[in-house]
């Protein structure tokens, strides 16, 4: 008897310590999102205390009904794609040199770093500034070379528009991908590098051969990263184009707020924003199984 | 010019010298004393001011689902939204306050403020009818013209473009002198709708207006046709700033303040903001041209408001500040200072320079939110965005008046398939 309820004692002491985790998980994770997921079969407008059950229409809609939501998705998944090739490369290569132990190695992290942690916001105005139409630094950089002719307004033609949205980003977003791959590069054993150069490799080969396969599961992190924060992007968008002309740099986020703000669809926009994590999670599942296959390889 | 923040910072320490000399404001509130609550108080007063109006309508609607609405608080937002929160219990009805004397405070406002406020008699949403808020200043939205650089254009200033005809050869007459046309948030599509509304008004009048959104005339008329049409002469004219589409209000406040560009379309809050950005602009207010010449424009005019939560402890302490601050010396500080239109008729003639040409402008103002009947948010979306891609040259006004056409039957299909739901759920 006393030895079930000493074991009896020692369970609920592991359940004891484990409580506050649990408490807060279910607190701020399992019942907001249950909450949404229940919410995205109403139709509410987010302050009525009379709530619509419409059953799956709200995400009927979605899939079939809703051609802007779909245009988001795309102009993230473009945005996503440059991020991935040019944002990445260029954090690569940055990585690269400064793990060479060039002169001021340091002073170039903290300058590397420094967008990243600006607000969107900001970044947002600063860029408005150089791409604007009338005054910006872009068009007088351009016309002072004489390229005049290739001013415009970047943010608000359609032509440019999204990617100019995405240089933006691009730009605020390299330096965390520089970190991370500048941790990963140096945490590579130096022997391993001498190794290869005593054999008679040259640095493509030491590149190749040596650096990519030891990085591939810190590009595998990166690259989920960028998808994840990319996918998601928002403040930039409101504050240098609002997500226009048109529809032309909507994105996921900003659309499931518009329904949610101006057209008050409380429920539309949960069901809108059930269908993205759903995205969001099958896209990260992908890559790390890819990254798995290509680390075992 | 000052700040509007710290205007009613100032205010409020004001009210709080006073209330400190008022044994009513010591005492414990009605509930507390049916609660038997020992402990008195005063009243504390913070006025906490958000911007942009999207921020501020989703911290009210959050504060709303979790009851944490503050004593007063400001509604931005659609009547149907006004209605839900009325309805949901979370706005006071002050006519009975209002009405009080023989409607001694209700007097004090100017007609177009306090409509704004005021549900009707079978109004559409359901709502009892009455006064659920209190206007603190008014404003409008209409053309402001920079008279140096329309004289640098070659532009007769004695004569601001009254008509359609006379306002595009304006922009001609600009784009050949190099100088940048109109500048306006059309970035906020709210802006862009509302320019739009004022042509509509104009071109077809307000019942036929009212029809569509009845849908009883389709967008595809050729009145609607035409009110697109005039943004496409506007862009082929040279008349629009680069860049307007995605123009935020405030970017646009500060090109014009700047002197970069000749016409902006702005509300009469401007006034305070160019004050402050360049004291020596010379600048004139108009109404937005006249497209059909027999019939007004009509411009749109709201007033910023403030309502009691229904569920505040301090309801009494809340409405006495509310008929405080719409007080004339109140009135009169708050339009001194803010340059904006007051929204009691007494305080009105104190008001002197560009803003009493806003003040003018009251007559024809009209606000969609007082129309019986509001459009699907989806179609003002689809209308508004129609615009940008006609002013961009990438959709004709015929397009757009289709695809929002299309929206409109797909959305009164699914708010009568709502409705159908509703009445099943009722019975």
């Amino acid at each position: 008897m006393s030895s079930i309820l000493l074991r009896f004692k020692k369970i609920s002491l592991g359940y004891l310590f484990v409580m506050p985790a649990l408490i807060m998980l279910c607190l701020f994770y399992i019942y907001p999102f249950l909450k949404v997921l229940q919410l995205s079969f109403y139709q509410w407008d987010g302050i009525s205390p009379n709530m619509i059950f419409v059953g799956i229409d709200n995400f009927r809609d979605i899939v079939f009904a809703n051609p802007p939501w779909w245009q988001s998705l795309w102009h993230a998944a473009y945005i996503t794609i440059l991020a991935l090739v040019f944002q990445n490369g260029l954090a690569l290569i940055l990585a690269l040199i400064v793990d060479r132990g060039i002169k001021y190695g340091n002073i170039y992290r903290v300058i590397f770093f420094l967008p990243p942690v600006l607000s969107g916001i900001v970044v947002g105005l600063i860029w408005n500034w150089i791409f604007n139409g009338n005054y910006g630094l872009l068009n007088h950089w351009l016309t002072t070379i004489g390229l005049g002719h290739l001013s415009r307004s970047w943010l608000a033609d359609p032509k440019t528009a999204l990617n100019a949205v995405a240089v933006i980003h691009m730009w605020k977003g390299f330096g965390w991908g520089f970190i991370i791959l500048l941790a990963g590069l140096q945490n590579i054993p130096r022997t391993l590098y001498e190794a290869a150069r005593i054999d008679g490799a040259d640095n493509w080969s030491i590149f190749k051969h040596v650096t990519v396969p030891l990085m591939i599961p810190v590009f595998a992190l990166v690259m989920v990263l960028t998808v994840l924060g990319t996918m998601q992007i928002y403040d930039i968008v409101v504050s240098t184009t609002g997500g226009g002309p048109g529809y032309h740099t909507e994105v996921p986020v900003s659309r499931i707020l518009a329904r949610m703000l101006y057209s008050s669809q409380f429920g539309y926009a949960c069901a809108m924003g059930l269908v993205f994590g759903a995205i969001l999670v099958i896209l990260s599942l992908v890559q790390m199984k890819t990254s798995r296959a290509m680390t075992h390889t | 010019m000052a700040d509007r923040a710290d205007v009613f910072d100032v205010l409020a320490v004001e009210y709080k010298k006073q209330a400190a000399v008022n044994v009513r404001f010591e005492i414990p509130s009605v509930v507390e004393q049916a609660n038997g609550a020992k402990k008195s108080f005063k009243v504390r007063i913070k006025f906490e001011l958000y911007a942009p109006t999207p921020a501020y309508t989703s911290k009210i609607i959050a504060a709303a689902q979790a009851n944490k609405l503050p004593d007063i608080y400001g509604v931005l937002m659609e009547m149907k939204d006004f209605a839900s929160l009325i309805k949901a219990g979370h706005v006071m009805d002050l006519t009975p306050y209002m009405e009080e004397n023989n409607g001694e405070w209700k007097s004090t406002f100017y007609k177009s403020g306090l409509d704004m406020n005021t549900f009707h008699e079978g109004n559409q949403y359901g709502v009892k009818p009455g006064i659920y808020g209190v206007p603190i200043d008014l404003n409008n939205i209409q053309f402001i013209y920079n008279l140096s650089l329309l004289k640098k254009a070659g532009w007769d200033t004695s004569k601001i473009p009254s008509t359609w005809d006379e306002f595009i050869a304006l922009g001609k007459m600009l784009k050949k002198a190099g100088i940048p046309g109109l500048v306006s948030g059309w970035g906020e599509p709210w802006m862009i709708h509302c320019l739009a509304d004022n042509f509509a008004w104009n071109i077809m009048g307000r019942e036929k207006v009212l029809a569509t959104i009845n849908g009883k005339i389709p967008y595809t008329d050729p009145s609607w046709k035409q009110v697109f049409t005039l943004f496409m002469q506007m862009r082929d004219a040279g008349l629009l700033s680069s860049g307007i589409v995605t123009m935020v209000n405030k970017e646009a406040e500060q090109t014009f303040a700047n002197e970069r560009a000749a016409i902006a379309f702005n509300g009469s809050w401007c006034v305070n903001v160019y004050g402050s950005m360049n004291p020596d602009l010379h600048y004139v207010v108009a109404l937005p041209p006249r497209v059909n010449l027999e019939n007004p424009m009509y411009i749109w005019g709201g007033a910023t408001s403030l309502v009691v939560n229904s569920r505040s402890q301090m309801k009494e302490e809340a409405v006495n500040l509310l008929k405080w601050l719409t007080q004339d010396k109140q009135q009169c500080y708050l339009s001194k200072e803010t340059h904006n239109i007051p929204s009691t008729n007494a305080s009105a003639g104190i008001l002197t320079g560009p803003i009493t040409q806003f003040v003018g402008g009251m007559d024809n103002t009209v606000h969609p939110r007082l129309f019986p009947i509001e459009e699907f948010p989806l179609v003002t979306e689809a209308f508004d965005k129609g615009i940008q891609s006609i002013i961009i040259g990438e959709a004709t006004p015929s397009e757009v008046a289709e695809r929002v056409q299309q929206i409109k039957l797909e959305e009164t299909k699914k708010a009568k398939r709502f409705k159908a739901i509703r009445d099943k759920e009722a019975k």
